[in-house]
């Protein structure tokens, strides 16, 4: 399967799961709403550019933000993240050369600690400016306090599910 | 000027993430403002195709509940027939009639047509409900959405084969309510934070309310009058205004919702009419 091809199903995949599923959901607790989709960008590969990152983080907010009829809001956050995550891989890089011998961030290509660095950070980005655009009518500092920190748990928690259930194939590019 | 490309080239990607982030904080304003945006009509209908697929499996689970629930509106629909009244006078005679205009002169007011509901959230603060029917069907902008067991919310946008509506909870939404006991109005409004409670302001301190009391809407709205919002739960006083403000649980369950009636003011337009009047001669 041709990489654009896997990418794309991806994302139909996540975008389909977190509006059929996840939003679906009734709220367990107001500080709690699962979000999940985000992780495409997460797991985008080390080789794109910085420009269509960009370009792919603003389509993958954008295409979830039709179903949900808030067109900007997830594609704002997505923005955002997928332009810190450049910064976020090289502070993290466990040595140079990683880039080359894996395709997408993981566990295993950067160490489990840098990962979880890389994960916790992002999420609480997308989240804390997801969260804010959504309060800016009732503007509560511990609502949103509470209901990101909520959320990324919850976040965090699928993620690790998602991680353990399906195993991304981490092929070596070359043979260093 | 080279200076000038010399620094473009250097933040490019800096130029271009400030970009899209003004081209999305621009959606997000433009779209709250003008609800008929022109990229969600075209969106909508395929989006709405898909919600609509997903609506024919998922409907399936509730098909218990929803025969249940449609029951109830039937039954308590036949209880109303003219026919189940008996009129000792003979001298006047108690007639219903489908005709809009009947001989004594009563006009036809509320029109009410069903929809099926294909997508529905209830975890985000602005929550929207689409349902299969729209221009096409004779729905407009601005009516009204009514469940088997009361207030569902506003119709805000029509494609040709889908509505969009405005669920009572989202952070926008005002609905003109009032008290069943002693008639006095509000309005309901919602926080953003817990479906299972809306609220209802300006009731004046005067009024005595206790937990428990039913809540309808007003006779000052678009919804028919008479029709149930909910439940009082708790009561506060608001320290800064002469008011209370009430935390009402509404009577629908709204994560669960399935068919839906959309109610047609026939009588929106002169009413409209005449109060715009009103202000032009201010």
């Amino acid at each position: 399967m041709s990489d654009f091809l896997r990418y794309t199903l991806r994302l139909i995949i996540l975008i389909l799961v977190q509006v059929f599923v996840l939003y679906q959901i009734p709220p367990l607790h107001q500080y709690f709403s699962p979000v999940l989709y985000y992780i495409f960008i997460l797991w985008l590969p080390f080789s794109i550019s910085r420009t269509n990152l960009l370009i792919v983080s603003f389509l993958t907010g954008l295409s979830l933000d039709v179903f949900t009829k808030t067109p900007g809001m997830h594609a704002a956050a997505c923005v955002l993240i997928g332009y810190i995550r450049p910064f976020i891989i090289n502070i993290l890089m466990p040595q140079r050369g990683a880039e080359f011998n894996y395709k997408e961030p993981s566990a295993m290509a950067l160490g489990f600690v840098p990962y979880l660095t890389y994960v916790v950070s992002l999420t609480l980005f997308h989240h804390g400016v997801l969260f804010t655009i959504q309060a800016f009518q009732f503007g509560n500092i511990g609502y949103l306090f509470f209901k990101t920190t909520g959320t990324t748990l919850i976040s965090l928690f699928l993620l690790f599910v998602v991680e353990i259930t399906f195993n991304r194939k981490q092929k070596f590019i070359t043979n260093t | 000027m080279r200076n000038l490309f010399a620094f473009i080239r250097r933040y490019s990607v800096l130029l271009f993430f400030l970009i899209l982030e003004i081209t999305s904080f621009l959606l997000l304003i433009r779209y709250n403002r003008f609800h008929q945006a022109a990229y969600m009509d075209a969106a909508g209908e395929i989006t709405g195709r898909v919600q609509s697929k997903y609506g024919m499996v998922e409907s399936y689970f509730y098909l218990r509940k929803e025969n249940r629930d449609l029951r109830n509106k039937l039954t308590d629909l036949q209880n109303r027939l003219a026919e189940n009244f008996q009129n000792p006078d003979t001298t006047v005679l108690l007639k219903t009639d489908s005709i809009p205009l009947d001989t004594t002169g009563r006009l036809r007011k509320y029109q009410y047509m069903d929809a099926e509901v294909v997508n529905n959230s209830t975890s985000l603060p602005t929550n929207y409900i689409t349902i299969y029917r729209g221009s096409k069907q004779g729905l407009e902008p601005g009516m009204v959405v009514l469940g088997p067991k009361g207030v569902i919310g506003v119709l805000l946008d029509v494609s040709e084969n889908f509505g969009t509506v405005m669920s009572m909870l989202h952070r926008q939404s005002r609905i003109s309510a009032s008290l069943k006991k002693t008639g006095e109005s509000g309005r309901i409004e919602w926080d953003g934070m817990d479906p299972h409670k809306v609220q209802l302001r300006d009731i004046p301190k005067s009024v005595k309310v206790v937990k428990g009391d039913t809540v309808l809407t007003s006779p000052y709205s678009d919804f028919p009058p008479g029709i149930v919002i909910g439940v009082v739960e708790q009561v506060f006083l608001e320290k800064s205004t002469n008011n209370y403000l009430l935390q009402v649980r509404p009577s629908t369950d709204f994560s669960s919702i399935r068919n839906v009636f959309v109610v047609k003011n026939l009588q929106r337009d002169e009413q409209l009419e005449l109060e715009k009047r009103l202000s032009k001669k201010k």
